[in-house]
């Protein structure tokens, strides 16, 4: 078991849980303002193909990470406008962002670069750089996140105008909080962060875009999402424990065997994250309440 | 007026779609008339792109009527793509195990031989195949009924957990291929392949006219009649009566005297049985076996087909056909433009559901999709 739980292991968690935490954080604002976000898939896609073409074109992976958020921000602020203001079933919109991120990517990068199955290599000089034992810049962003986006969520005038946008948005427009406004900020800011998840997995984890390399992710974080309960800290030692869940499927594979001899099937241990989303979800792990008016659009005059 | 309604809101959104796209085609430097003429032409020129056309509309016909008869109950189905996967896999054992002949079996080395049929020379055709479409049915109906119960008892949100069980599906099936029914050596990840009696007859069997090519199998016929009966269903019987109901007003319909747990349970069952039915056409019709990644998204594209059929059988048909000419048609694309890869198929349709959900095709009152 020893040769199992390394330090190598440790790193690889945090490497595998830095575009969940990014993802599930950006889906934390829309969600606790009331807007589902199913779309996280779409967004992180946005941000990993943005981020790798401006990243090879420009040889600068900061310049790739600030315009792959942009692409997020943008995308995030249609869906934003679908389920804001034509509303839209937020479900239904949220799917279609994801569908049109699986095609527009290679669809473009088929024009461009005459290759649909991937975005040319980036030189590994380029790409994001990281510290010490394998820690990513991108890690280290991620986890200055989650006390910042505590702080706003818990002690800016913002972050409760936004919580309770989500649970009573009636009352607090009453309060004179702009529900509409504070939705569509809420929802750029997680294409925003979704995207700088899928960036890293672009221009830090690897160094080009390949077609649905996010392969779930998105769903992932959105699990993670529901199993901490719609709270900033909970969702960062989620994420790092479905990155370690992830980590540890290439760790196992080959060294550790079953009492029979056998190989642990690597398919079961995949599973873990969706089956544990599904108990949490059916309550048998504490009851999970969704921010009140979640999916619901608001109008005045209802 | 309801009727014009109806139909001009959908082409309204593809027309849309093809304005929008047409604008990034043009800005990836191409001509979007010359794809959208091949788009759309390259399933009407011969028997043979007509019927390629069909075979692949025929899996679109079953989850679009899968979506469709969930979001009639007010459920969002995401869970067709799983419930097709485990369907076609359950479809594929027992079509090994019952079948006929020495099937080379499986998964690891020390395991390798020669599998024993349950039966002696196998189960005759007029057995096997029935009791395949069973499997492929009960499966999927099976599969689909776990978030349906789910949502019944403990109120989790059935889009969540179809998508979870999605990703749970793809990974059993593949397991147990990997470990067991895979053919020794084999380097693509399927079964072995079932014997000639669980096949199901092609359709240039019956029309010459069709070249032997065309894949296009007796599956599209349970297509078109699952289209009726799922109509009959619905709009002729008291069943589909409540389970509309439960749709339109769930706390009405109670208040009626109809269950929305009872509804919620059959209409996700229903739901999973008809994706289940893809297993039909593509196992026993086109590939014979079970292989992984088989399916071309069909449970996604299902939600879109059932968006722009507006839920209705009729419309789903015309909505699949559509999408089959897509498919059809960007392939041409792909091949016969500089720039337009394939993957315009993929925008278009996400464009096309996005404008669809924008046009306000759900009625405001979503009832029992209101929590999470």
């Amino acid at each position: 078991m020893s040769e199992i739980l390394t330090f190598a292991l440790l790193f690889s968690a945090i490497r595998l849980a830095t575009p969940l935490i990014f993802a599930a954080l950006g889906g934390l604002f829309s969600e606790r303002s009331g807007v589902i976000n199913i779309a996280l898939e779409g967004l992180m896609l946005a941000g990993a193909f943005t981020a790798a073409v401006v990243t090879y074109q420009s040889q600068n992976p900061y310049l790739g990470l600030l315009c792959g958020c942009v692409a997020g921000g943008v995308l995030a602020l249609i869906y934003a406008i679908a389920c804001i203001k034509f509303e839209a079933d937020q479900v239904v919109a949220g799917m279609a962002i994801n569908f049109l991120m699986f095609g527009l990517p290679a669809l473009i990068s088929g024009a461009i670069y005459d290759s649909t199955g991937s975005t040319p290599q980036i030189d590994k000089a380029d790409l994001l750089p990281n510290y010490y034992n394998d820690i990513s810049f991108a890690s280290i962003l991620a986890f200055l996140l989650v006390p910042i986006c505590w702080y706003v969520l818990y002690k800016t005038p913002f972050g409760l105008r936004l919580r309770a946008t989500g649970e009573n948005p009636a009352a607090a427009d009453a309060a004179g909080v702009n529900v509409i406004g504070l939705r569509y900020t809420a929802v750029v800011i997680s294409g925003i962060l979704a995207a700088a998840g899928g960036a890293y997995l672009s221009i830090g984890q690897s160094s080009l875009f390949t077609r649905n390399m996010t392969a779930g992710r998105g769903f992932i974080a959105l699990a993670a999402l529901i199993l901490a309960k719609w709270k900033p800290v909970p969702v960062l030692f989620a994420c790092l424990f479905f990155g370690f869940m992830e980590a540890l499927t290439f760790q196992i594979q080959g060294v550790v065997k079953l009492p029979s001899g056998e190989d642990i099937p690597v398919q079961f241990i995949q599973m873990i994250p969706y089956l544990l989303t599904i108990i949490v979800l059916a309550g048998f792990i504490g009851l999970s309440r969704a921010p009140k008016a979640l999916g619901i659009p608001y109008s005045k005059e209802k | 007026m309801k009727i014009l309604r109806e139909i001009l809101s959908p082409l309204l959104a593809v027309l849309a779609a093809f304005v929008v796209v047409g604008i990034i085609i043009l800005i990836l430097k191409d001509n979007p008339i010359q794809a959208y003429g091949l788009l759309l032409s390259s399933s009407f020129g011969s028997m043979k792109d007509v019927g390629w056309m069909l075979s692949y509309a025929t899996p679109l016909i079953f989850t679009g009527l899968a979506v469709a008869v969930a979001f009639r109950c007010g459920l969002l189905n995401i869970g067709a793509e799983g419930q097709l996967y485990v369907a076609a896999f359950a479809t594929a054992w027992v079509g090994l195990k019952f079948g006929s002949g020495l099937v080379m079996v499986f998964g690891k080395e020390e395991h390798w031989g020669y599998a024993i049929p349950l039966f002696p020379g196998g189960l005759p055709w007029y057995l096997l195949v029935p009791l395949c479409m069973l499997t492929a049915v009960v499966v999927g109906g099976v599969w689909g009924a776990i978030p349906g119960i789910l949502k019944a008892k403990f109120g989790s949100h059935e889009v969540i957990n179809t998508i979870m069980l999605n990703f749970i599906a793809v990974a059993l099936v593949s397991y147990f291929t990997q470990y067991y029914y895979k053919i020794p050596g084999d380097a693509i990840l399927q079964t072995a392949p079932i014997g000639e009696a669980a096949h199901i007859p092609k359709l240039n069997e019956f029309l010459p006219f069709l070249p032997a090519d065309v894949p296009l199998n007796v599956a599209f016929l349970l297509a078109v009649l699952m289209c009726v009966l799922v109509y009959v269903f619905l709009w002729k019987t008291k069943w589909g009566y409540e389970l509309r109901a439960v749709g339109e007003n769930p706390s009405a319909a109670e208040y009626g005297g109809i269950s929305p747990k009872k509804q919620i349970i059959i209409a996700m069952t229903i739901s999973g049985a008809l994706a289940g039915m893809v297993a039909i056409g593509e196992v026993l019709g086109v590939r014979h076996n079970y292989y992984d990644s088989f399916s071309g998204e069909w449970g996604y594209l299902g939600i879109a087909v059932a968006l722009l059929g507006r839920n209705h059988p009729l419309g789903v048909f015309i909505a699949a056909l559509f999408f089959g000419m897509l498919l059809r048609g960007e392939i041409f694309v792909d091949a016969f433009t500089a720039k337009v890869s394939k993957d315009v198929g993929w925008v278009l349709q996400a464009i096309i559901i996005l404008f669809v959900a924008c046009f306000q095709i759900f009625s405001k009152k979503r009832g029992v999709r209101a929590k999470i």
